[in-house]
C-alpha cells in the first residue's frame, strides 16, 4: 500500500489491475499445487532460460566434442568418441608444444596459464593498493574513484585499439622515450615485451572494477576495530596485517574468483592488440578455439568443441578449488 | 467512443490484410563487402531493375570481408543464407550455390562469357552449372611509389628490365627506404594467396602428381625462406604478418608514402585513385620474376544465388540484369574493377577515371593475365585452396618471429592441410 501512495495517478490503477489479474490467476494454482511449491513456480522462467541459453549449448559442445567431420548439423557428424581429446593430448613432450600434434593449442595453454598468472596477480595487487589509497581520506577522493573506474566504461576493443595506438612504432609511447632520449622499440613485436602490454592493458582496463568491490569490503570493516588496535599499540602495517586483510579475505576471494575466470576467458582485447602475436606469443586458449572452429576454411567444430571442454573443465576445477580455500580461510 | 473503436477495427483489417496484398511482392537480399565504391554503384544499377520490375525489392547486406570468409560459410551450412552473396573462397563454398541454368533465358550467353571462371565456383566433377559471374578479376601483383624512387635517385628495376627478380626488387626498395628514411621497404598482404604468386615464381607446384596440395618442394621452400628472411632483416614491413591475425594490407603505409613497394592486387586501384589520387605517382609493376616464372595469382569476386532462396527465379532474373555486357560494363568502369567478361574484354572498357596513373595501373593488372602461370590457375581452381593459403600465412608467420624453424613450419603447412583435408574426407 505504500508503495501504491507514491505512484502517480496513471500508474496507480495499471498497478492495481495487474495486480488483481495475478491474483485472480495465481490463487487458484496456488490452492491446486500448495503454496510450498510455489518457489518452483516463480524459478521457472530463469530456469528456462538458463536451460535454452546455457545448459543445452552446454549438452550441445559435449556432444560435437565427440564427434568428427566438418558438417554443421549434429545428425550429419560422425561418432569419433574421444577422438578429439586424444589429437589434442597426443604430445611427445607435454612441457614442448612443438612435439604435440596440436601444438597450437598447447601453445594456447601455456600462454593462457603465464597470462592467467601475472594478469590475476597484477589485477589483484594493484586493485587492492588502489582500493586501499582511495579508502583513506585523501583530497578529490571521489575524482580519482572515477578516474580509476572509467577504463571499465570502455568496450575492450576500443581500449585494445587506444593501447594500440600507444604502442605503436610510430606512437606515443615512442615519442615519450625519444623525448627522453632513448632509442624507440617495436613493443609490440618482442614477445616478452607483447606477452608484458597485453597484461599491463587488461589490468589496466579492468582494475577499476575489482578496486570497486575491494573498496565495499574495507567499508564494511568496523573503525571501532582500528580504534581498538590503535589503543593496542599497533601500527599501519600491523592494522593492515591483522585487522584489515582478515575481514577483506571473503571480498578477496569474491575478486580472485572473478578476476581468475575472466583471464581465462580473455579474448577481444588481445584479439585486437595483438592478434594473437607475435606469432603465437599472446594467443590464449579461447582464440586457438574460434580460429579452429569458425575462422578456417574447413572448420573443426570437434575439435574446437574438445578444447572448450578442456577448458571449462579447467575452469570448474580452479573455481571449486578457490572456493574450497575461500571457505577453509573463513572457517579459519 | 464508438467512432474510435470502428476506426480501429477498420485499421485492423487493414493491417492483417496488408500482407495479403502485398504478397505479390519479392525481397531478395545481397549479402555483400566492399573493397572501394562498388556498393554504391551496385545499389545505383539494382535502383534501375527495380523501377522496371516493381513487384522485386533487393536489399543489399553490407558486411566486413572478414564476414563474408566466417560468418556466411556458417549461415549456408544452417540453412540461413541470403538469396545471393559476393563471395571469395568461390570453390570452397560451392555445394551452397544455386545452379541457375533452368531459370535462365541465355544459358550460352554464361558460357560464352564467363566459360573459364565457372568451374572456379563448381564442385569437382561439375561441368555444368551456373552458379553466378565474376564480379570482378583480380591479379595480384606489386604497386611501387615511383615519386620515392625518383627522389632517392635509384633506377626503377622495371624500367630496365622484363624480367626483374624479387632480390633486385628487394635491394631497390631497401635502397630507397634508406635514402629517404622511409620505415618500410617492402610489404605483402598478409594473405597466403598473395604468397602463392612470389612462390609459384620461384618453383613451388603446389600440387604432386595425384593432385593433392603440397608445400614440400624446392620452390616453396626458396620462397619461404626469402620471405621470412626478409621479415627479420627489416627488408618487410616487420609488423604486418607477425602481429595479425587473418587477413591484413598496407593500404594505409603505402597511401602516407612509408612505404616503396607494396605487393597487393588490382582490387586496390580503385581505392588508391580516391585514397592517393596524384598526390605522387603510384605505379602497378610486373610481376618479379624467378625460376618458375612472373606468376601472380588469379582470383577475384563472385556475384552467386544461393540455393536455399525460395525465389530461383527473381534470383536468376536479378542476375541476367547484373551479368548482362552493359550493366556489368557500366559497374567496372565505375568501380574500376577488372570484368571477368570475354565480350567485355575484347571490347574493352572506358574505366571512368580522369586519372591516368589508374588506368595504366589497370593497364598493367591487365597485360599481366597472360603472364599468369597454369599452376596459379589451378590453385585458384582448387576448392580448398583457403586451407592450404591460410596454413602457409600462419606457419611462415611462426617462423617469422622464431617459434617454428623454417623446416619445421614447412612440415606443419603440410600437417595442417592434411589433417583438415582428411577431417572433410
Amino acid at each position: 500500500m505504500r508503495l501504491l501512495s507514491i505512484l502517480d495517478p496513471l500508474t496507480r490503477p495499471i498497478l492495481l489491475l495487474l495486480v488483481t489479474v495475478v491474483d485472480r490467476v495465481l490463487t487458484p494454482f496456488q490452492r491446486r499445487i500448495g503454496i510450498d511449491k510455489m518457489g518452483y513456480f516463480f524459478v521457472l522462467p530463469n530456469l528456462l532460460i538458463f536451460g535454452i541459453f546455457v545448459l543445452f549449448p552446454m549438452l550441445l559442445n559435449f556432444y560435437y566434442a565427440m564427434t568428427g567431420g566438418t558438417k554443421l548439423f549434429p545428425e550429419d557428424r560422425p561418432f569419433i568418441g574421444l577422438g578429439n581429446f586424444d589429437n589434442l593430448f597426443d604430445c611427445g613432450d607435454f612441457l614442448s608444444p612443438n612435439s604435440c600434434q596440436e601444438d597450437l593449442f598447447w601453445r594456447g595453454i601455456f600462454n593462457t596459464i603465464q597470462f592467467v598468472i601475472f594478469q590475476v596477480s597484477g589485477i589483484v595487487v594493484f586493485s587492492l593498493m588502489t582500493a586501499l589509497v582511495l579508502n583513506r581520506k585523501i583530497v578529490a577522493r571521489g575524482f580519482f574513484r572515477s578516474v580509476f573506474f572509467y577504463p571499465v566504461l570502455l568496450s575492450p576493443v576500443v581500449v585494445a585499439l587506444i593501447w594500440k595506438w600507444v604502442l605503436q612504432h610510430e606512437g606515443v609511447l615512442n615519442a615519450i622515450v625519444e623525448i627522453f632520449g632513448g632509442e624507440s622499440t617495436r613493443w609490440l613485436l618482442d614477445p616478452n615485451w607483447a606477452l608484458f602490454w597485453v597484461v599491463f592493458v587488461s589490468v589496466w582496463a579492468l582494475m577499476g572494477f575489482y578496486t570497486l568491490i575491494l573498496l565495499a569490503g574495507l567499508q564494511s570493516i568496523p573503525p571501532e576495530l582500528y580504534e581498538a588496535s590503535s589503543i593496542d599499540g599497533a601500527n599501519n602495517w600491523q592494522d593492515f596485517r591483522f585487522v584489515t586483510m582478515p575481514l577483506l579475505m571473503p571480498t578477496m576471494f569474491v575478486v580472485l574468483v572473478l578476476a581468475l575466470i575472466r583471464a581465462v576467458q580473455m579474448f577481444d582485447q588481445i584479439y585486437v592488440l595483438t592478434g594473437g602475436g607475435p606469432g603465437t606469443r599472446t594467443q590464449l586458449l579461447v582464440q586457438y578455439i574460434y580460429t579452429t572452429g569458425f575462422s578456417s576454411q574447413i572448420q573443426l567444430f570437434g575439435l574446437s568443441a574438445a578444447a572448450s571442454m578442456v577448458l571449462g573443465i579447467t575452469l570448474l576445477i580452479l573455481t571449486l578449488l578457490q572456493l574450497r580455500l575461500g571457505n577453509q580461510s573463513s572457517l579459519a | 467512443m464508438r467512432k474510435i473503436l470502428a476506426l480501429l477495427v477498420i485499421l485492423t483489417l487493414l493491417i492483417s490484410v496488408a500482407p495479403a496484398l502485398s504478397q505479390d511482392m519479392v525481397e531478395l537480399r545481397i549479402r555483400w563487402y566492399n573493397d572501394g565504391n562498388e556498393g554504391e554503384v551496385l545499389r545505383d544499377l539494382l535502383d534501375s531493375y527495380e523501377m522496371e520490375n516493381p513487384g522485386v525489392s533487393i536489399e543489399i547486406d553490407t558486411v566486413p570481408y572478414s564476414a563474408i570468409l566466417e560468418n556466411l560459410p556458417l549461415d549456408l551450412a544452417a540453412g540461413e543464407g541470403p538469396d545471393m552473396a559476393r563471395v571469395t573462397d568461390l570453390g570452397g563454398l560451392a555445394e551452397y550455390y544455386l545452379d541457375m541454368t533452368p531459370y535462365l533465358s541465355d544459358p550460352a550467353y554464361w558460357e560464352d562469357n564467363f566459360g573459364p571462371f565457372l568451374n572456379w565456383k563448381r564442385l569437382p566433377g561439375d561441368m555444368s552449372s551456373i552458379p553466378g559471374f565474376m564480379t570482378q578479376l583480380t591479379i595480384t601483383g606489386p604497386f611501387i611509389n615511383r615519386t620515392l624512387f625518383e627522389q632517392a635517385g635509384v633506377d626503377v628495376p622495371s624500367d630496365m628490365s622484363d624480367e626483374v627478380t624479387w632480390d633486385e626488387w628487394a635491394a631497390a626498395s631497401v635502397a630507397v627506404a634508406e635514402a629517404l628514411e622511409i620505415p618500410y621497404p617492402m610489404a605483402m598482404d598478409r594473405s597466403g594467396h598473395r604468397f602463392a604468386g612470389p612462390a609459384i615464381s620461384s618453383g613451388a607446384m603446389y600440387f604432386d602428381d595425384m593432385g593433392h596440395p603440397t608445400v614440400m618442394d624446392e620452390g616453396f621452400r626458396d620462397m619461404a625462406e626469402r620471405f621470412v628472411n626478409w621479415h627479420l632483416d627489416g627488408t618487410m614491413h616487420p609488423e604486418m604478418w607477425p602481429l595479425s591475425e587473418g587477413y591484413a594490407g598496407a593500404n594505409e603505409e603505402f597511401a602516407n608514402a612509408e612505404l616503396v613497394f607494396y605487393m597487393s592486387g588490382s582490387w586496390q586501384v580503385g581505392q588508391f585513385s580516391e585514397q592517393i589520387g596524384d598526390a605522387f605517382d603510384w605505379q602497378t609493376v610486373p610481376n618479379p620474376c624467378g625460376p618458375g616464372g612472373c606468376t601472380g595469382m588469379p582470383g577475384g569476386a563472385a556475384l552467386v544465388g544461393i540455393a536455399s532462396t525460395e525465389h530461383p527465379e527473381e534470383v536468376a532474373a536479378v542476375m541476367e540484369y547484373l551479368a548482362s555486357q552493359e550493366v556489368l560494363g557500366e559497374f567496372a568502369a565505375r568501380t574500376l574493377f577488372i570484368p571477368a567478361h570475354a565480350g567485355l574484354s575484347a571490347s574493352g572498357v572506358d574505366f571512368d577515371t580522369d586519372l591516368q596513373l589508374a588506368k595504366d595501373s589497370l593497364g598493367v593488372f591487365v597485360g599481366q593475365v597472360g603472364t599468369l602461370e597454369q599452376t596459379a590457375f589451378d590453385l585458384q581452381a582448387y576448392g580448398n585452396n583457403r586451407t592450404v593459403f591460410n596454413a602457409a600465412r600462419d606457419r611462415l608467420t611462426q617462423a617469422m618471429v622464431g617459434e617454428l624453424t623454417l623446416d619445421e613450419a614447412i612440415a606443419r603447412i603440410q600437417d595442417d592441410i592434411d589433417t583438415a583435408l582428411a577431417e572433410q574426407g
